[in-house]
């Protein structure tokens, strides 16, 4: 994806890219594991969604700052990863903390999901693509925040899904995880269809 | 060798900062827990039975804590977890009486008339849609398809020849089958009871003996000789006052069905 001059056109391509065509799970294959553990209901599949949202905006604005005023200065980009690893977990602890006194509600209704997100690959994954792809402190809490709601739109798609395929007619040998899988390709493919779309 | 350094005291600043604010973060965001509700949660059975009616140990060591549920709720835990929680919570300790289950039906393959074969899903509930009652004669039969041993989470009831029966040194009472059985005749009854009538039926007794041959006919034979007044036969069934019972057996000897068992 290019950078274009005019910001406000390089922001939407950046959200219709993360949402759509570069969807984070349905074509870069980032954080499968909760989109297949966490979306059996609806209710759960969109709050694991919004978590994902808050902690992935959070984690690209304070990566980014951390990369480019620690690490880069410093000559140690090749310590990205294990930094940025550093910087989710103590995010995700500290927003844990901060919900469950400010916000007791969203706490319980976030519940198992907000620790699981410490080790989600998609986390780690935005911030890493936002330094791969160069981009600006807003850009990439634009990608951090449109990547989440990307994965919002595709888990809630996908348990909506599975909401239904529990009470279709399918062989008894697909039960399970193997019919869910062969769903989740399908609505994969589905998305392909996104990626003829050009953008600007 | 400048490479080496900065890595080791950036990434060791960073990490010391994050553990100082989450260290700092902590304090200022602390939860007050009720201590009494993690001590409370340690002394219970950990069976999640639902058998106290809160959702699993943790939702009634929750309710327990905040002083909302009485302490002696905890089947599987008995006595023992009674009078710990009732120390923690500082209360007079009210003991639960330890209960197990017991099938009010003796009418398996072998006794019972059956009404039709049923070859439908293994299952109490769906065959219940069937007439309405059930596959046998007596429309207060065991099934026998086994609910009851699906909703058991200690492996404590199993059906034998047609009908369940409790396995008394695994059954802990908490309640799961009773709830599970869609004729409702699986009853908890106190530990210590030592007599039970194993039949469920409010026919008449001549509907009684063309259906099965372990059915309560309502003689009124046990009533009249309990020494205890303790049987009595209510809606053409024997039904035992446990208050009142002293288990002496001499209904289940006298029974002219022999379906008063002795446990």
């Amino acid at each position: 994806m290019s950078i274009h001059t005019n910001l406000l056109g390089s922001l939407v391509a950046i959200s219709l890219g993360a949402i759509l065509t570069n969807n984070f799970i349905f074509s870069q294959f980032l954080g499968c594991c909760p989109f297949l553990g966490c979306s059996d209901k609806t209710d759960t599949a969109a709050g694991m969604g919004l978590a994902v949202i808050f902690v992935m905006g959070l984690a690209s604005a304070i990566c980014w700052v951390v990369d480019h005023y620690i690490l880069i200065p410093l000559g140690l980009a090749f310590l990205e990863t294990l930094a940025f690893i550093l910087v989710i977990a103590a995010l995700v602890q500290f927003v844990e903390m901060f919900l469950k006194k400010a916000v007791p509600s969203l706490y319980q209704a976030l519940g198992i999901y907000l620790p699981l997100i410490t080790t989600n690959c998609a986390v780690l994954g935005v911030v890493l693509l936002n330094v791969q792809n160069d981009y600006s402190f807003i850009e990439s809490v634009v990608y951090g925040i449109t990547g989440g709601i990307g994965f919002l739109l595709a888990i809630v798609l996908f348990s909506s899904v599975r909401e239904r395929v529990q009470f279709s007619d399918y062989p008894e040998c697909f039960e399970g995880f193997p019919i869910c899988l062969v769903s989740a390709g399908l609505l994969a493919l589905a998305f392909m269809g996104f990626s003829g779309m050009s953008i600007m | 060798m400048n490479t080496i350094l900065f890595s080791i005291l950036s990434l060791g600043i960073l990490g010391g900062v994050f553990g100082g604010l989450l260290a700092f973060a902590s304090k200022i965001f602390h939860v007050e827990v009720d201590p009494r509700q993690e001590a409370v949660r340690n002394c219970l059975a950990g069976a999640n039975c639902g058998g106290c009616g809160f959702p699993g140990c943790d939702g009634y060591a929750k309710a327990v804590a905040a002083g909302e549920a009485p302490t002696n709720k905890c089947v599987p835990g008995g006595e023992e977890t009674a009078k710990k929680l009732a120390e923690i919570m500082g209360v007079e300790e009210s003991s639960a009486e330890a209960k197990i289950a017991f099938v009010r039906c003796s009418g398996g393959d072998l006794n019972a008339e059956r009404r039709f074969n049923y070859s439908g899903p293994e299952d109490c509930r769906s065959a219940m849609l069937f007439g309405g009652k059930g596959n046998k004669t007596c429309t207060f039969a065991c099934i026998g398809f086994g609910n009851c041993t699906r909703a058991c989470k200690f492996d404590a009831i199993h059906v034998e020849n047609g009908v369940a029966k409790v396995n008394r040194n695994r059954c802990v009472g908490c309640g799961a089958c009773a709830e599970a059985c869609p004729k409702k005749i699986i009853e908890l009854i106190p530990k210590s009871q030592k007599v039970m009538p194993a039949c469920s039926s409010k026919a008449k007794g001549a509907v009684v003996i063309k259906s099965c041959k372990v059915g309560c006919i309502a003689c009124t034979k046990c009533q009249r000789e309990c020494p205890s007044d303790a049987i009595h036969v209510i809606d053409n069934l024997a039904v035992i006052d446990y208050s009142k019972c002293t288990g002496c057996g001499h209904c289940a000897e006298i029974c002219t069905r022999k379906i008063i068992k002795v446990l």
